[in-house]
This record gives C-alpha cells, structure tokens and sequence, in this order.
C-alpha cells in the first residue's frame, strides 16, 4: 500500500476512558494498517445506536434458520440414543426398520464423539461398538421420507445392551469401589469457545487431574494474614437451551458436500467434517444463514453433522437431521458442575496475601469442568495456587458454555470477598479499590464502572445484613467481571463496491444473534462513508473468506478490524479512481455521507454512485485478514480483558424463601462500542442468563437410571418475560488502540458476575449466605435454619 | 400424554363411543360430510387412536370384518384439509396426527413459526387463531376447523410492518431471532385485547414466550412504545 512505502508511520490514537482519562497519544501503525479511528463521539457510522440490519427478517419470519432448510427431495433423519447410563451394544437389528415403506438409510457411529477419548485405544473395552457411557449418547441414525416416518423407523431398529455398572454422583464417582467411566487415562480438547483441560494429566479412578496453577508462597501469604476468609461452594449442571436444537441439513453431491448447520462456527463445521470424512476442506460448503442461539454449545460438526453427511451420501438425498428438545438437554453439551473450595489471606486494610483455590467438577463423560483463572486473574495478591479436578460420571458431556469456569468462579470468590470485606469492617467496593488494580485484567474499566454504577444504583442506600424488619426483607449486592481478551487471526473479509455503487462484505463468519452483521455494516459504512443499512452483508458462508469461529467473545474483535482494513483497501482505490475527476490527488479526497469530496473545498464532490462507475471492471474488491494486535508501547497500560460491575437488590421471603431480583445496574466495557444498541441487548442477556442460572436451572438426573429427569422447558426452568427485573445497562468507552477499530467482546463478561452479585444481595437482605446454585425457595429457607453455616441438602 | 389422552382408546384398536358419532371425512366447512367444529381433544384421539392402532388392527380388519365406522375413520393416512391462513384459502392433504405447527412449515412453506420444544412450553411456534395465541405445535391442524390462522409472515399488511414489528427492530427487541416471530404474535394479541396495557401486562402476555437470549426488557418496551404510538394515532 502507498503509506506503507514511506517508511515507519504513527497515528494519533484515543487511548483511555471518556469522562475519566481520554487523551490522545502518537503510537507507531503498523504498515498497512489505516488511520486509528478518533473516539465513538466524532464517528458517523460507528458507536452510533443502530438498529440490526437483519432485524426486518427477523420479524417477518423471512430469516431462514438451519431448520427452516428444506431442499428438494430433503429426508428426515433421527438419531438412536443410548437408553442406559453405561452399557455395551451386543446387536443392533435394523431389518425391521428397513421393511417400513419409509426407510431411506441407517448410519452407525464407529466412534463416540463429544466426549473424552482413551489416550491409549487399546485399553477400551472389548465392544463391537462404541461403548455407552450416558444416557442419550447417539449411537447412529435413520432417514426416512418424513418426520413422522423418522420417529417411527427409529423405535424399529432393535439394540440389544448388555448394562453396565453407572454412577453419576460426584461424590460417590470420587471413591474406590465407584463404577469407573474409563478404563485409563483419557483427554479431550476444548472447542473454540472454551471448555476441555489441559492434555497428559494423570487419572485415579474417575478422577484426573489436577491442574495445577501457582504463584509467590501462599503458605507464607496465609501465615502473614491478619483475616483468613474460607468458603465451600457449590454450583449445578446448566444446559444451554437455545431456542433452536443442534442440526444440519446435510447434501452429498458428486461436487461436494453442502451443509446448513446451527452453529457458532462455519468453519468449525468444514473443518471437523473435513477431518472426519477425508474430504478437501474446498469440497465442503458450510452454510449459517441465521441460526438460533449456542451460548458455547454448537461448535463443530457433532456426531449429528457427521451422520446427516453419510446417510446423504448413502441415499444421494438431502439430509436434516435436527436433535429433539430431550437431545438437547441430554447430549448437547452443559456448564459443568463444580464444588470449589477458597481460602483468602488479608491483611487489616484489606491487602490480600494469599488465594487458595482447590475446585472438583463435573463435565459427565467430557473434561473441562474447572472454575476457569478468575480467582488467579482478578485481584492483585502476591500468592496464589490452585488445582482443579475434574471427575467423570456417566453424564452428558459438558461443553463450553457463555464463559467456562468464570460465572462458578466469580459466584465463590465474590462472595468470599463480600465476606472479607464484612470481616474487615470495609464497604465492599472500598475493599474492591484497594485490591483490583490488575491493570491487564481490566481495572482501570472498574474503576470507573465502580463509581458510575454506585452513584446510578444508590449503593449508598446499603445497610447492614439482615437489618430489615419484616418477612421480606432487601438487600444490595455487587459483584465484578473479568474475561480476558480473545482474538482470532483467522478472520478475513472480502469487501467490494460495486460498478452500481452497491457496497457488499462477505466473510464466512456467523450471526449467532449478536449483532455481527451490523457492526460490520457500520465498519464498512464508516470507512465508505455511507449509512449502515446500505451495506450489503453477506456473512455464514465458508465459499466466503474464513471467518472466526463465535465464541470467547472473539467475533466483534476479530472481525471488524478485517472489515475495516479491506474497506480501508477499497477506499483507497476509489480515491485514486475519483481523484483526476476531481483534479486533486487521492490525499486530498475523503469518502463520507455518500459522496467523494475534496476536504478542503466539499463542494467539488462526486457521489458515490458516480465515482464507483468510473471504475473499468465490475467492482472494486479487497480482502483483509485479521492483523495481530498492535503492540502496546513500552510502559503503556497493557490490557488483556474486559471489566464489569454489576449490581442487584433483591426482596427475599423469609417465610417462603421466594427470591425476587427487583434490579440490576450492571456497567461494562468492551473496548471500543460499536453497536451500544446490540450491546445493552447482549448486556441484558448475560444478566438474564445469569439470574436463571443463579435461581431456576438445574438439570436433574435420576440416580437410579441416569436418565435426566426434567429433558424438556417446562420443568428445566429457565427464565421467563414475568421473572425479569428492571435492568440498566451503562456503558463505557475503553480505547487502548488495540486494533484499526479496537473494539473487544461482551458476551462472556455480561454473565461472570451475576450470580455473584445476587448471592451478595441475598446475603445483604438476610444475612445467611448462599453457597450452592440455583438458590431454590427450599436452599433458602434451608439456610436460614441453618445460619448458612453447612451448604443446604440437594 | 395425559391421562385423558392414554385413556383414548385400548390395545385392540377399539375405542369407546367412536362409532357414535357420524364419520367426517373432511374438515371444508363447504363440505357436507366435513368435522363438527371444535373437536374436543378427547374426541379427537378417539379418531387418531383408530388411526395409530391401524397397523395392528389392518391384518385383524382383513380377516374379519370391521365395524362400518372403523373403515369409515380419519387416518392414518392423508386427509383433505381445509386451512385459511394469513388471508388465504389452502387445501392440504395432511396425516390427522399433523400439527399446525408442521402443516404451516412443511405443507404451506411457512417457517417464519419456530418449534423450540414441540410440546408446548417455548411457545415459539405462537399463531393467532381468530386473533387468540395458541401454540401450534399443539394444536392439530384438523382441530384448526374454519378459525383463521395469522402467522408471522401475515402480519403485515403488505409492505407496511405491523406497528410492533417496527418496535421490535426499534428497540432492539430480538437477538438471534428464533423466538421473535412467536413473541411478536403473543404480544400483538395483547395489543389487541387491551390497546393500554402496563408492563405486569406484557410480562403476563408474554409469559409463555422463552427467549434464552435474554430479549425480554426490550420485547417490554418495543410492545408499550407499539401500544402509545397507536394511541397517538400514529
């Protein structure tokens, strides 16, 4: 590019919070990269409110879901599911099913998928089939003519099952004499949204592990501490329970194989299936057009993916195959369950010295359960260990979920630091300004969400626990939020304008209902200089630019700086185009309001449209890949996460133990806000989803056959319109230049804190903490019988 | 299953007072053979309990003889239905055991209405029957009978967005967009019941509806900003 010739370039870049430290510093640009953005407040486009660019087919019911897919000739396919908690297949007789009229195809998995894998093959069981080790673990799948067909030819194919022994209590799994899930030493990797372990830990029985982290000398830190706070917490399975099930419709053509899928990955889908099925990943067309919600859960091609493709293959047709409500509860990943022991060392005025962490999970037959490094990251102490474990049982496995680990591990140090506060005679959030100034994990951002938060919420209206009179009684409660800052390189754009003056993005990247296609519309549209909704986005489609997988909130980060700099490209291009036609040199032009104009006389200026057809061929096209982000000059604050702060008050019940969250000021940061509009929604959705998680949802299982009990949405509750208390959302600008947007994530930091901040509350009304998720009517009441000093009965 | 519906008929096929009743052939209200109106649910698994025990009872009927109003009864296959939707007339031929729900997407092509758990309790797949939300994936399309189906795609008038359509991109009042259109309805059929409503309103309205995005307070304020802007007449 032409300012790439001149050698090294700066540019002058916002750098700090408005309203608190905004300034402008000259910073090195890396070659190739266009001018910093100046803050949200002098952009046209971006940081502007601004309504979905999809939101018209949204409403309509014009949006084309994976479920709605529906090619000619298509078949309907339903999987066959391990009706035992723990069992070998001895026979499988499918010759029943394939007399009904409307059979098409049976398919076999030859491998278990999903779940951890032995390191060493061999010590498997003797099993001519995959071995079951939950209830609902698919074991292949029919394809019929129609749905009904499908259910109907599914109940006719006869497996016979040797049982095995099964356990799924984390305590029992835990002793000698327990079921043991694998025969030896097992792994399993994560998914782009987090989840998995740490590979090659030891295993003993069901338990592997742990995984260890350390820092300074905490026995010394404990020896030094003038307060010791310990607390045992408990937190359940959640299952993601999005709106739209796991599913593909699969085609298997001469040319290559086409798959619509629900997922938070296109290219997470060609990938897998290119592994599994040995085809070039060229040959295989990942489709998302919309999808219905994944939260962390649909990343992948999934045992479902891989079956669609091969009954496709067999039967030439098209293939949809789509989990049912009950699969998805059983087999379609959870947050895991975790028990978490903390021990924290203070000083008299509140400086920590020591963070012990020790965490036994769950994650069923998958790895992953740990509480993630929120106690390791948040807040500044000398000394830290912990080791975390995870135990198998014969559960379905865990998977990423909206944040792994970080909502069970800000649910117990958050508490425990309410706890310590109390202990110390300080306010919470004074004890918070004396111990959070982890700058890289975003301190500066709380800081001042601090200040705003308290001042909105009225935190000075907080009295002692339990001091009010009556049945119901309120309190205040806060917690904090820290994710850290993911990207991913493998983000790319193609951004073209047309002969027409039509400007179009494409990229193989997913709407997961976050917003991603309007905020690419609005990077677009800033750097053309025209209004988002005239920006054709063409995204979920991997014949496009790779794309990042969605999760971790990478996608807003990753992606819109590769938009930017492609439109960047295609701008420059226009310029030179338009630049004899309006006698001046390319420096000279600007793009903005639809026009191409001279910045020092704007009169002299050409429409969009007019300049875009001075072009010879059919359009202008650029494509960009994400750049790594610029490196932060030395002694600049190095920031590598996202804050929060968040707020409830809450009435709780005494007499019926009922809980009601009446309010949550939450205050977030993401970087640089492209769509505060898109923002506040997702902002309310992790508060949402984190009150469920905190009072209602709980997958149950019953001991005596594994079977999840509650595989539907009337009794696995999760949070309804009449359950929402009033929100408010307050956001703050956080420019660290970072990348040619700087714009971060809030998915994930949404969530973290929520619990939390509720138990704190509930503490604060009543003065008995909660240490178990969900906080039931009947824990409550529970605790308060017992002072909340043992964790209530299950 | 109900208890009712278990109770509907036993494992010969036979069901208790099916022959009582005259054998509908159609639900066409043109039709003179067609469906007494509103079915009860009882009564209509009495029909589909015939027509689910078919298969074991087809060998019983070819040996002997079956009572004139089994041979006469609806199902298991195909059956000519009569289905006024969004303003048009459809003739389906549909199994008796279809729901709305799949009549709507797979016969009519209408996927704007969502199955989230096909038993009731996402309320997703929300249509108005005569202006009333009813979960579709519950209600069979032969129950539907001459009551006028709205679904999301026909709520529009033409271009012009339903007032709450426009509130809902205005406010933000959707996310990833899968419980939207069932949302929408529900609360469409509040604005039309009580063109006042307060918010305990909308929350009552909506309380079917599950959004695991978390969309709830801005589906509260796109329907009460619907609700002032009819009242301003706008």
């Amino acid at each position: 590019m032409a300012e790439s010739d001149r050698g090294p370039q700066t540019g002058r870049f916002p750098i700090g919070i408005p309203g608190a430290d905004l300034r402008t510093e000259e910073r090195p640009l890396p070659p190739g990269e266009p001018p910093p953005w100046p803050p949200n407040a002098e952009l046209k486009v971006v940081g502007k409110p601004t309504r979905r660019v999809d939101g018209l087919a949204k409403v309509t019911g014009r949006a084309l879901y994976t479920s709605d897919v529906k090619p000619p000739g298509m078949l309907w396919a339903r999987r066959l599911c391990s009706p035992h908690a723990h069992a070998r297949i001895t026979a499988i007789d499918s010759s029943a099913a394939e007399r009904h009229s409307g059979f098409r195809g049976v398919e076999l998995l030859d491998r278990p998928i999903g779940q951890a894998h032995l390191r060493d093959p061999k010590q498997e069981l003797h099993s001519r089939f995959p071995v079951l080790r939950y209830v609902g673990q698919p074991i292949g799948a029919v394809a019929a003519v129609s749905p009904a067909a499908a259910e109907e030819i599914r109940a006719l194919v006869r497996v016979e099952y040797e049982v095995l022994p099964f356990t799924i209590d984390l305590a029992r799994a835990q002793e000698a004499s327990a079921p043991i899930v694998y025969p030896g030493p097992v792994d399993m990797g994560g998914s782009a949204g987090g989840g998995g372990a740490a590979s090659g830990l030891g295993m003993n029985g069901n338990v592997r592990g742990p995984s260890r982290s350390a820092r300074g000398d905490v026995a010394k830190g404990l020896a030094e501490a003038e307060v010791v706070v310990e607390g045992e917490f408990r937190t359940q399975v959640q299952t993601h329970s999005a709106l739209e099930t796991h599913g593909v419709v699969a085609h298997w053509k001469r040319d290559g194989l086409t798959v619509w899928a629900s997922t938070q990955g296109t290219a997470s889908v060609q990938d897998e299936l290119a592994a599994t099925l040995g085809l070039p990943k060229a040959n295989i067309r990942v489709i998302t057009e919309y999808m219905g919600g994944g939260f962390g859960a649909k990343f992948g091609a999934g045992s479902y993916g891989l079956l669609a493709a091969l009954l496709s293959r067999k039967t030439g047709a098209p293939v949809r195959l789509m989990l049912d409500r009950a699969e998805e509860h059983q087999s379609a990943g959870n947050r895991p369950a975790t028990t978490q022991t903390l021990r924290v060392g203070a000083k008299r005025d509140g400086t920590l010295t020591a963070i012990q962490l020790r965490s036994v999970g769950t994650a069923g037959v998958a790895t992953g359960a740990g509480v993630g490094s929120f106690a390791e990251r948040m807040y500044a102490c000398p000394s830290f260990s912990s080791e975390q474990y995870d135990v198998f049982v014969h559960a379905g496995p865990g998977t990423a979920f909206r944040a792994p680990g970080f909502p069970p591990g800000a649910f117990g140090l958050e508490q425990v630091m309410d706890e310590l506060a109390e202990r110390l005679g300080m306010d919470p959030l004074a004890l918070r300004e004396r111990i959070d100034t982890q700058v890289e994990s975003g301190a500066l951002a709380r800081r001042e969400q601090r200040r705003i938060g308290a001042e909105k919420f009225g935190w000075s209206r907080r009295r002692p626990p339990g001091s009010e009179r009556g049945p119901v009684k309120r309190g205040l409660g806060v917690a904090q939020a820290f994710w850290p800052r993911h990207v991913s390189l493998e983000s790319s754009c193609e951004v073209r304008l047309g002969r027409d003056g039509k400007v179009e993005l494409r990229s193989g990247v997913q709407d997961i209902g976050t917003g991603t296609r309007t905020v690419l519309a609005q990077t677009v549209g800033e750097e053309l200089g025209v209004p988002a909704g005239e920006v054709t986005i063409r995204i979920g489609d991997t014949l496009f630019p790779r794309g990042p997988n969605s999760g971790g909130s990478v996608t807003t980060a990753s992606i819109t700086p590769a938009a930017r700099n492609a439109a960047a490209e295609v701008k420059r291009q226009l310029l030179e185009l338009a630049a004899p036609k309006l006698r001046a040199t390319p420096a000279e032009l600007a793009a903005e309001g639809g026009f191409v104009y001279v910045r020092s006389s704007p009169a002299r200026r050409l429409p969009l449209s007019r300049a875009a057809r001075l072009m010879k061929a059919g359009a202008l096209t650029a494509v960009a890949k994400r750049t790594p982000d610029y490196a932060p000059p030395p002694g600049a604050a190095v920031v590598k996460g996202y804050g929060g702060v968040q707020f409830v008050e809450v009435a709780v019940d005494t007499d019926t133990g009922l809980v009601r969250v009446e309010r949550v000021v939450a205050v977030h940061d993401c970087g640089r806000p492209m769509n505060p509009l898109g923002v506040e929604s997702q902002v309310n959705g992790g508060i949402l989803q984190g009150l469920s998680y905190a009072l209602y949802e709980e997958r149950r299982l019953d001991p005596h056959t594994g079977r999840m009990v509650n595989p539907n949405l009337e009794s696995y509750k999760i949070l309804g319109p009449r359950e929402v208390p009033r929100i408010e959302v307050h956001l703050i600008e956080d420019y660290r230049g970072r990348s040619s947007t700087d714009a971060g994530g809030i998915g994930e930091p949404a969530i973290v804190p929520t619990a939390a901040a509720l138990a704190n509350a509930i503490y604060n009304a009543i003065g008995v903490r909660m240490r178990e998720l969900p906080m039931t009517p009947a824990r409550v009441l529970a605790a308060l019988a017992t002072g909340g000093r043992k964790a209530a009965p299950r | 299953m109900s208890r009712e519906d278990e109770a509907a008929g036993d494992e010969s096929g036979r069901v208790e007072g099916a022959g009582e009743r005259p054998q509908p052939r159609t639900n066409d209200p043109a039709d003179p053979r067609s469906w007494a109106w509103r079915t009860t649910r009882r009564e209509f698994f009495s029909y589909t309990a015939l027509g689910a025990a078919a298969a074991a009872a087809a060998a019983r009927a070819r040996a002997a003889p079956a009572p004139a109003e089994a041979r006469s009864a609806l199902g298991p296959g195909a059956v000519p239905v009569v289905l006024w939707v969004n303003g048009a007339r459809h003739r389906l031929e549909l199994e008796p055991r279809a729901t709305l729900a799949e009549a709507l997407r797979l016969n009519l092509g209408l996927t704007g209405t969502k199955i989230g758990c096909d038993r009731g309790a996402c309320s997703a797949c929300t249509v108005l029957l005569d202006g009333e939300p009813v979960s579709s994936c519950m209600t069979f399309a032969l129950d539907v009978g001459t009551r006028k189906v709205t679904t999301i795609e026909g709520l529009a008038e033409g271009d012009r967005l339903h007032p709450l359509q426009e509130a809902f991109v205005a406010h933000d009042a959707l996310q990833c967009g899968f419980c939207t259109p069932g949302m929408v309805l529900s609360c469409a059929a509040l604005l039309v019941r009580n063109p006042n409503p307060t918010l305990d309103d909308v929350k009552a309205a909506t309380s079917g509806n599950l959004c695991r995005c978390g969309t709830y307070p801005k589906v509260f304020a796109a329907t009460l900003a619907a609700a002032s802007t009819r009242r301003a007449g706008r």
